[in-house]
């Protein structure tokens, strides 16, 4: 006795954790083991290869899709990562207002209305915006992307800014640093990993939407997801495999740059 | 008139909150700095001192009242222009900067030219002792490397006065009394004004030109150690630096009989309702008979080594402590239950009105 109650000591846990975590990973195993599956079918075993990889490389539809979801994914993590920056600096660096938790729960409201809403949303502003302009670039996709991003952006920079000592900002002033001087020598260098976290973050979700692309996507102009799925209507093969493994490849190693960022010194 | 004081503050109330809620941290406070001093303001915790630090270095600013820094008022002026500098109670180091970055940091941000704060980060590096941790991030520092750097980056713009919010009171006992050496050396080396928060008396006592005392947003007095220690000014005073008995009694013209029986000769002083104040190492123990002697009975005796304190009760029961240098066999020769005189040193008896 005298040890404090130990949960994993119940029946029937570990047999629960491990359902729980061959539900996680199963799937993602066997999508990249099939993706180095010679055969033409998706589900059955036909020697290793990596034939799709070849095939999905030479592909000049996937190229163009690739460079269209990079393309958007860079620009929007830029834009939402300037936004949230602001954002975090215009929350954290004052005291507390009137309407505080207001502004917290709307910043975040990409987090909470449902996408499809959005999506809709935008389809209709845009589509009433493309016949006023004329105008039927990237741009939506961008500004689209750029707008569900911030809440990813702006909270790890947030949660950087709360964790930074603020008596650092005093001895700066204290030192005859102008309030630009301050922020660019100590607040700026001292948040830095906290941006380019929420710039990782926001650049890994755009990479990965496929219902707001796939509603405000002018024709054409198809990203790897939605690429991805139009090519599921169609005959799916392991070459969907092949990319789904690659966009899984970038955007673990992504997290990972995330997660070392992150994480508590010391 | 003579040279303005360093610092002065006149009038200074700063006031938290608004309204039926609002806090005077500071209450009408009026002190003068002067220059080339050690200032120490001393006070418990929540006094106001601190707060009257971040008002001098431009932190916060007064709810009314004026700063003056060499005679100009810079209660408009943000901290970034003020010749004054803070070594704070957390160092407040920037974490991404080496130590000699961290010293360099305020002739950095005033525009100088790299030249001289290579040079000048070098004298202050040298100055502390740290010369051969110049490269060093300060996370790697030990507490006390940490305060030195804090120490050599406020000195090193040369400020007018030089600021120390409790910088000491996250070190251990030894080497808190090693940087309080290095300070008084510091402060004669540079000649700048100090102006030092403590609530640890002791480390007022030994360091400072001038204390002033603080209690609840307001100076209760300034003045040198010895003034502060041998005449307080009241019995917050009194109490708050060493240890003090307070005896009630009436004065009228130099004599004052003590409630508790017995009566002293005094010179000046409140008269009415008065509260004596004799510090412990004052009160003497004479024999029970001698003409004059107080009363009293030992109760208990603590031994601490250089002295030992006897605790005696008065007739009625009040307590007074006598703090008795020890013998060369520490035996005081003295047993609780004995009956004692007290007499109290000439001049050592303080008058303070109720």
């Amino acid at each position: 006795m005298g040890k404090s109650f130990d949960v994993t000591s119940l029946p029937g846990v570990p047999f629960v954790a491990g359902l729980a975590f061959l539900a996680l990973y199963a799937p993602i195993f066997t999508l990249v083991a099939y993706s180095f599956n010679d055969a033409n079918a998706i589900s059955i075993w036909g020697g290793f290869s990596f034939r799709w990889y070849e095939a999905a490389w030479a592909n000049r539809e996937v190229q163009a899709a690739t460079a269209r979801s990079l393309v958007i994914a860079a620009s929007a993590s830029v834009i939402a990562t300037s936004a949230a920056t602001m954002a975090a600096l215009g929350t954290t660096r004052r005291g507390a207002f009137r309407g505080q938790t207001f502004i917290y729960v709307a910043i975040n409201q990409p987090l909470m209305v449902p996408e499809i809403v959005t999506a809709v949303a935008l389809l209709i502003v845009f589509a009433t915006v493309k016949v006023a302009t004329g105008y039927a670039g990237l741009g939506y996709l961008i500004l689209a992307h750029s707008a569900f991003c911030i809440p990813f952006a702006y909270l790890p920079i947030r949660a950087r800014l709360e964790g930074m000592d603020l008596s650092l900002e005093t001895a700066a002033a204290d030192l005859y640093a102008n309030p630009w001087q301050t922020f660019r020598h100590v607040t700026l260098p001292l948040m830095a990993p906290g941006i380019v976290a929420g710039a990782m973050l926001a650049f890994v979700i755009s990479l990965d939407d496929v219902v707001i692309t796939e509603f405000v996507k002018s024709a054409g102009q198809d990203t790897l997801p939605t690429y991805m799925l139009g090519q599921m209507r169609r005959a799916i093969t392991p070459e969907v495999n092949a990319i789904s493994t690659a966009l899984l490849g970038l955007t673990v190693a992504l997290l990972t740059v995330f997660f070392l960022l992150t994480r508590k010194r010391e | 008139m003579s040279d303005p004081d360093a610092v002065e503050a006149r009038h200074v109330v700063k006031a938290f909150g608004q309204g039926e809620v609002a806090v005077r941290a500071l209450d009408d406070v009026s002190v003068g700095i002067r220059r080339g001093e050690f200032f120490t303001l001393l006070g418990p915790s929540g006094c106001g001192k601190t707060t009257l630090l971040r008002l001098i270095a431009g932190f916060e600013a007064p709810s009314s009242g004026a700063i003056l820094l060499d005679g100009r008022d810079i209660t408009a002026l943000p901290p970034n222009r003020r010749p004054i500098n803070t070594v704070f109670q957390s160092y407040a180091l920037f974490p991404h900067l080496t130590v000699a970055e961290n010293v360099g940091f305020g002739l950095r941000m005033q525009g100088k030219p790299r030249t001289e704060i290579e040079t000048v980060t070098a004298r202050m590096l040298a100055l502390v002792r740290l010369e051969a941790l110049a490269k060093r991030k300060v996370a790697q520092l030990s507490g006390g490397q940490q305060q030195r750097v804090a120490l050599a980056r406020a000195l090193a713009p040369q400020p007018r006065v030089l600021l120390l919010g409790e910088p000491l009171s996250a070190l251990d006992l030894k080497l808190r009394k090693e940087m309080q050496i290095e300070l008084k050396r510091l402060q004669h080396e540079t000649g700048i004004t100090f102006v030092f928060v403590t609530h640890d008396q002791e480390e007022a006592l030994t360091m400072s030109d001038r204390i002033g005392v603080m209690s609840a947003g307001r100076i209760l007095q300034i003045g040198p150690p010895r003034e502060i220690y041998t005449r307080p000014a009241n019995r917050f005073v009194a109490s708050f630096i060493g240890e003090t008995n307070f005896l009630p009694a009436r004065h009228a013209g130099g004599r004052v009989t003590l409630d508790a029986g017995g009566e002293l000769t005094v010179e000046g002083g409140p008269e009415g309702r008065v509260t004596v104040a004799v510090r412990p190492e004052q009160v003497r123990l004479v024999a029970p008979d001698e003409p004059g002697a107080l009363p009293a009975t030992i109760r208990d005796l603590v031994y601490f080594g250089t002295d030992t304190h006897c605790h005696l009760a008065l007739a009625d029961g009040t307590e007074v402590v006598a703090r008795l240098q020890s013998s060369a066999s520490g035996d005081p020769g003295l047993e609780p239950g004995q009956p004692a005189g007290l007499r109290f040193a000439p001049g050592a008896v303080q008058l303070l009105g109720d």
